[in-house]
């Protein structure tokens, strides 16, 4: 069951990605991210990484992506034919990234990665908040004081010059 | 399921759509959303790693780290971009070549 749920859990995501990048309105590529990084939210949670999921879907999808729609919003004319936009050298495009695909896919079969086997954990938020607080304090409160940062440095640039 | 190499092909897979779109796209919004396709895979790394490598919960704070970073990176964006749309009437990244008009 759950071998049958990843697996459709990967067309899903690969999917709703080609999705985001290939659809020409604007508005369904946006639309087709939710479906992608629910997804993602899904992988997390198959990784053992519950909080993450559900950080991820509170903060990707109902912070970024409500954000990327407003953008959306505001900057096209929904009524006028401009929503759509064209694309430039997607072939030369297409044949470099799938170089680096396959360069990583080489990459990925031939490396002996050392595996290291573990008992799922019984609790995760536990030992994440205490990492922030002990080893990683000084990264967690740059964090808020880039956030703070970006939060006025955002209300400065969007506001109209008078 | 239960293996390094498929969480690995399937962060490639993502990264990989997102730099196409970063590099065919011409609305800024559609680049911003390559980015964020960039950032999950990076995610998904950080976290398989972290499954698979003895599960010492630093992935788990990188990628928390990576999600603040997108969100801060997203609003200063749109502002950036709305920006553009008020001085270009558009949000094409190849006509934007000043902030200033």
């Amino acid at each position: 069951m759950s071998e049958f749920l990843f697996w459709f859990m990967t067309a899903m995501t690969i999917g709703s990605a080609l999705i985001v990048v290939l659809h020409s309105n604007l508005f369904y590529s946006a639309l087709a991210l939710v479906v992608t990084l629910f997804g993602v939210a899904g992988f997390y949670v198959f990784l053992w990484a519950d909080f993450l999921a559900g950080v991820q879907v509170l903060i990707y999808i109902g912070g970024i992506l409500i954000l990327i729609l407003f953008g959306i919003m505001l900057t096209n004319k929904i009524s006028s034919v401009n929503i759509s936009h064209s694309n430039f050298h997607q072939s030369i495009a297409a044949v470099i990234v799938l170089g680096i695909f396959s360069i990583l896919g080489w990459m990925i079969l031939r490396t002996p990665w050392l595996l290291i086997v573990q008992q799922e954990p019984e609790q995760t938020v536990g030992k994440i908040g205490r990492l922030l607080m002990t080893e990683y304090l000084l990264p967690f409160e740059v964090a808020s004081v880039l956030l703070l940062t970006a939060l006025i440095g955002a209300a400065m640039l969007s506001r109209k010059a008078n | 399921m239960d293996q390094l190499q498929n969480y690995l092909f399937i962060a490639a897979a993502l990264f990989s759509l997102g730099l196409f779109a970063v590099i065919t796209r011409r609305n800024a919004v559609a680049v911003l959303m390559g980015v964020e396709l960039i950032l999950n895979s990076a995610n998904v790394n950080f976290l398989a790693f972290s499954r698979f490598g003895g599960m010492n919960f630093d992935g788990h704070v990188f990628a928390l780290f990576v999600i603040i970073m997108a969100a801060a990176e997203a609003a200063v964006a749109l502002a950036i971009i709305i920006n553009l749309y008020n001085n270009y009437q558009s949000i094409n990244v190849d006509e934007a070549s000043q902030l200033k008009r």
